[in-house]
């Protein structure tokens, strides 16, 4: 191997931070006139990128670079491809949202960019060291985001929040790796792996926990979620489209690796805590949300009761789990965007959003597309029949009976009920209930657009994406139990 | 490969169902109605080319999906009855809502449209997931038309329909999973002859249960019932009354019975139990009752009593009774919530009392209301009488105390629909208003008129509908023999008479003596 098929195994990585550099030097001496232009120049790079990605020619076979520091392999295929198109999708909705309501500026796609290198290298990792890069710069630059809408308050307050406990997540997991690394004696994904087949020390053990538990808080599982409403209510709608889709794939995915990878041979170690963490989740967020008027606020807690359900699928440790984690986490981008578009397109004449129950009462009469849209995202994320989301639930929860977890899975779908009645209470509110506000401004047509796909894939047609999704899955899913 | 007219029959309604939504409201009416009729057409021509006595399975249709997930659809004579009756009552349903509907009609229209693909769905589904999808899905228009077109409690009665029967039936799905896993295959017949563990079979069975059961209903879990049927428009009553309670009864026969009949006679108990207490308890509560269409709706959970213990009764009797009084009950409770709302159309009330004599100026109406109330308690003559009669013949080969308690429910049956009948169309005029509704219109005629005949048919010629399903129920029947329990009707074996019965003791010396 030399840096020339090394730096081809990272191109997107490599090929994203410079755009960014040089989109950062022209926003720098631009402004905020050319902030159009640098987005539609950061949608195109990570376009590129995502087509680079998919016909990367590695499937199958993983292909590692700079000395077992990335692993190029079909699981990193996945996941990457599946940040690229929920960045890119965030990125096309927020110029016209932030227009609107002034303060667009260039950096806004600069830092999205940086935050999918970030990701891409989280999700590629096989040592602790270049693990903690990625996570740090998609961090970092997450932080930022959330205060973006500079001049308001709760914005400013969620970025300082998330910030704050982001930090605490970070130490927590760095904390973690120092003793796995300090019980192993090395941070190589195998290495370790290899290191704790000999000997799992209860030292070990704490590390492996640690490491969890600040995984736990960047995918917002119970009991690491209390920041998740807030973060998600005060930052700007795109920026919270953005947190509920592709840092949760990258945070997600990078558990997955960890979990099945250097943790791979202590999986009694870790299933009891995922185990706990799922059900946890998937209550807390169905329970937590029912109080909720704030529409923002009940999304928020709807993407911690989704993490419930996707770690169900990591519990079952098997190659079948890691597939149906990442069929969920696809469908799960797109339902969880599809949302998000649909609450910021959701604003009065005057700008002003609609944010809360009774804005939206009777949405049915006066826009009944979007209501349509939201009837179909609310009843695919209660996953009923036979809209798609449907299909996530369903492998997961295939995964646990087939690795003989018939309770957990019992128990989930179960509580899967809580969670149906404040999906139904949105549709109750649109279409049941006399409209008592204003009707929704006219959206643009790049909002519609990205609604539009998302509610195509969770409709019954996205059944048609099954055949070619099963298969990505469970190619992504056999890269990481290649080596076991 | 033969024509798909199942395919079709499910494409015609759908395709119907997206355009409607797209439509005004009279061309939707026009464009619902239509698509229903051809459905009804299609469904003729089903029954007609059904072979009676051919393959179990027929009209099959097979293409593999992903993931080990098949498009399979296929009938049997159960699920051809079953389909028989959606498609029947269809249109009528669309009739009834003609002039009711204002608001909104090309979403009602659409989805009942959806409605009517899901339950051709459900009956016609080969492979177990492809039906928990259309089992399941039926959720969503249900909502929908309870929600937005129902009455002034419709909320409350929309949320508690959907909870209920989602928390049913999302623990099937475990099971589902689970036997899938066990068995290897998704194919519904296979699964009908696999032998699961015994062990497992319990818990699989109580699985299913918890979705058939909110389903049917059986009591306790009846409670969603009355509060959709009252708050759902007449036809959203017609179709949950007719088709959607039937499903409870369909999963029994089609799941629980054949695929894990070890636990089905373990615990055939239960179901006796429970089947007893809602006959007596929900006719006794449809007795008091101010609303009529509340009335009918605990009338259904008491019939569907008699349909549940007739199924546990394992025996031929008892199978078909119970398929027949789901047929037969699909129609009367059907017209019955009909003649409710041909009533509640012109005074907008469901209460009793505001009603009376209607004879008098009703006569057309009446003698329709009668002959459906008539039916309801099982006049022989008419539907329900063949179904009762063979479901209690039935379980009282097996238990003679449940064949009393059931039998004491249907008088109890006689007792609320005569009084009903009494208060709605007998007696004085009091009420101005109700005495001053104009009788049947033309429409209304259109929609009753079918279903009396068909009552007529079913009652007078039940061959016809006991036919296609004779064979299925025999093989079903085979299956179960083995296990058939047996309670208090078990035939004890006494010593026999040295002497024959009417041997009288021969006296030669008294012989002449007079």
């Amino acid at each position: 191997m030399d840096y020339a098929s090394f730096l081809h195994l990272t191109a997107t990585e490599v090929g994203l931070s410079a755009i960014a550099l040089v989109l950062l030097l022209v926003t720098a001496w631009t402004g905020a006139k050319a902030a159009r232009g640098i987005t539609i120049a950061a949608v195109a790079a990570l376009f590129g990128a995502l087509i680079f990605t998919v016909s990367l020619p590695n499937g199958g076979v993983p292909a590692e670079a700079f000395g077992g520091l990335i692993r190029a392999d079909g699981f990193a295929m996945f996941a990457k491809s599946l940040i690229y198109l929920a960045t890119i999708a965030c990125l096309i909705v927020a110029p016209r949202y932030f227009e609107s309501r002034g303060g667009f500026r260039g950096e806004y796609a600069v830092l999205m960019v940086f935050n999918a290198v970030g990701m891409g290298i989280m999700v590629s990792a096989v040592d602790l060291m270049a693990l903690y890069v990625g996570l740090e710069l998609s961090s970092l630059s997450s932080y930022v985001l959330a205060s973006f809408a500079r001049k308001d308050e709760k914005s400013s307050e969620a970025g300082l929040k998330y910030f704050i406990l982001g930090g605490l997540a970070s130490g927590i997991i760095l904390y973690g790796m120092s003793l796995v690394y300090g019980f192993s004696g090395t941070t190589s994904y195998d290495g370790i792996r290899a290191a704790f087949t000999v000997d799992f020390s209860t030292g070990a053990m704490f590390g492996v926990v640690f490491v969890l538990a600040g995984l736990a808080f960047k995918v917002a599982a119970v009991p690491f979620h209390m920041w998740t409403p807030d973060v998600y209510e005060g930052a700007p709608t795109p920026v919270t489209a953005f947190f509920a889709s592709a840092p949760k794939v990258a945070a997600v995915a990078m558990l997955v690796r960890m979990a099945t990878g250097p943790f791979g041979g202590q999986v009694e170690a870790w299933q009891q805590i995922v185990i706990f963490a799922a059900l946890a989740s998937i209550v807390v967020g169905a329970l937590g949300a029912i109080g909720q008027n704030n529409l923002k606020r009940l999304l928020a807690y709807s993407s911690i009761n989704n993490v419930g359900f996707i770690l169900i699928g990591l519990a079952a440790a098997t190659a079948e789990g890691v597939s149906g984690v990442m069929v969920y986490l696809f469908i799960y981008v797109f339902m969880t965007i599809g949302s998000f578009v649909a609450l910021l397109m959701l604003r009065d004449a005057d700008g002003k959003a609609l944010s809360t129950f009774d804005d939206i009462s009777g949405l049915s009469t006066t826009s009944p597309v979007l209501a349509w849209c939201l009837l179909a995202l609310m009843f695919s994320l209660a996953g009923i029949p036979p809209l798609f989301g449907f299909w996530g639930k369903f492998v997961v929860f295939q995964a646990a009976v087939q690795a003989d977890m018939i309770a957990l899975a019992a128990i989930g779908i179960a509580a899967s009920v809580i969670g149906a009645f404040y999906y139904i209470k949105f549709i109750k509110v649109m279409f049941f209930d006399e409209p008592k506000g204003a009707a929704p401004a006219k959206a643009p047509v790049s909002h519609w657009a990205v609604l539009g796909l998302c509610v195509l894939v969770v409709s019954p047609l996205g059944y048609l994406l099954g055949p070619w999704l099963g298969e990505a899955a469970d190619a992504a899913a056999h890269a990481l139990f290649y080596a076991a | 490969m033969e024509f798909p007219i199942l395919s079709l029959m499910l494409a015609v309604p759908l395709i119907a169902a997206i355009a409607c939504l797209f439509l005004s409201a009279s061309a939707a009416r026009m464009t619902a109605l239509f698509a229903t009729l051809i459905n009804l057409a299609l469904g003729v021509l089903l029954w007609i080319n059904y072979d009676i006595g051919g393959a179990q399975w027929q009209f099959t249709e097979r293409a593999e999906l992903f993931a080990g997930f098949s498009y399979a659809l296929g009938i049997d004579g159960i699920a051809l009855m079953l389909i028989m009756l959606s498609v029947f009552l269809m249109p009528i349903c669309i009739l009834a809502s003609w002039d009711a509907i204002t608001k909104r009609v090309g979403e009602y229209m659409s989805a009942f449209l959806l409605m009517e693909v899901l339950m051709i769905g459900v009956f016609a589904a080969q492979d177990l997931f492809l039906f928990y999808i259309f089992f399941e899905a039926g959720l969503i228009p249900m909502y929908l038309i309870i929600g937005v077109w129902g009455g002034d409690n419709r909320i409350y009665a929309s949320y508690k329909f959907f909870l209920y029967t989602l928390l049913g039936s999302v623990l099937m799905l475990i099971a589902m999973l689970w036997m899938v896993n066990e068995a290897g295959t998704t194919d519904i017949p296979t699964l009908m002859q696999y032998d699961f563990p015994v062990d497992a079979q319990l818990w699989l069975w109580l699985a299913f249960f918890a979705s058939f059961a909110v389903k049917m209903p059986m009591w306790p879990v009846h409670t969603w019932l009355p509060d959709a049927h009252v708050q759902a428009p007449t036809a959203g009553s017609v179709i949950l009354a007719g088709v959607l309670l039937k499903l409870g009864g369909y999963g029994f026969i089609r799941f629980s019975l054949p695929m894990f009949p070890e636990a089905s006679a373990d615990l055939a108990w239960l179901v006796f139990g429970l089947s007893m207490v809602a006959v007596i308890y929900t006719s006794l509560v449809a007795l008091v009752q101010e609303d009529m269409k509340k009335l009918i709706a605990y009338s259904s959970v008491a019939h569907m009593a008699i349909v549940t213990a007739g199924l546990f009764a394992f025996n031929v009797q008892g199978l078909e009774g119970a398929m027949m009084v789901m047929l037969g009950h699909g129609l009367v409770s059907g017209a019955l919530f009909l003649c409710v709302g041909v009533i509640y159309d012109r005074l907008h009330t469901r209460e009793i009392a505001r009603y009376g004599g209607l004879s008098i100026n009703m006569p057309k109406y009446a003698l329709f209301f009668l002959l459906f109330t008539m039916a309801s308690i099982g006049l022989p003559g008419t539907s329900n009488f063949i179904g009762e009669f063979l479901a209690l013949a039935g379980i009282y080969e097996v238990s003679t105390f449940v064949t009393l308690v059931c039998t004491t429910g249907i008088i109890l049956g006689a007792a609320y629909m005569l009084y009903l009948y009494r208060r709605v169309a007998f007696g004085e005029q009091k009420n101005a208003d109700a005495a001053a509704m104009p009788d049947l219109n033309a429409r209304e005629w259109a929609m009753l008129a079918p279903i009396a005949a068909a009552v007529l048919w079913m009652g007078v010629y039940p061959e016809s509908f006991l036919a296609p399903m004779r064979q299925d129920i025999a093989a079903l029947e085979a299956r179960l023999a083995s296990v058939a329990p047996h309670y208090d009707s078990e035939i004890a074996v006494g010593t026999p008479r040295e002497k024959a019965a009417n041997y009288v003791e021969f006296d030669g010396d008294k012989e002449g003596a007079h």
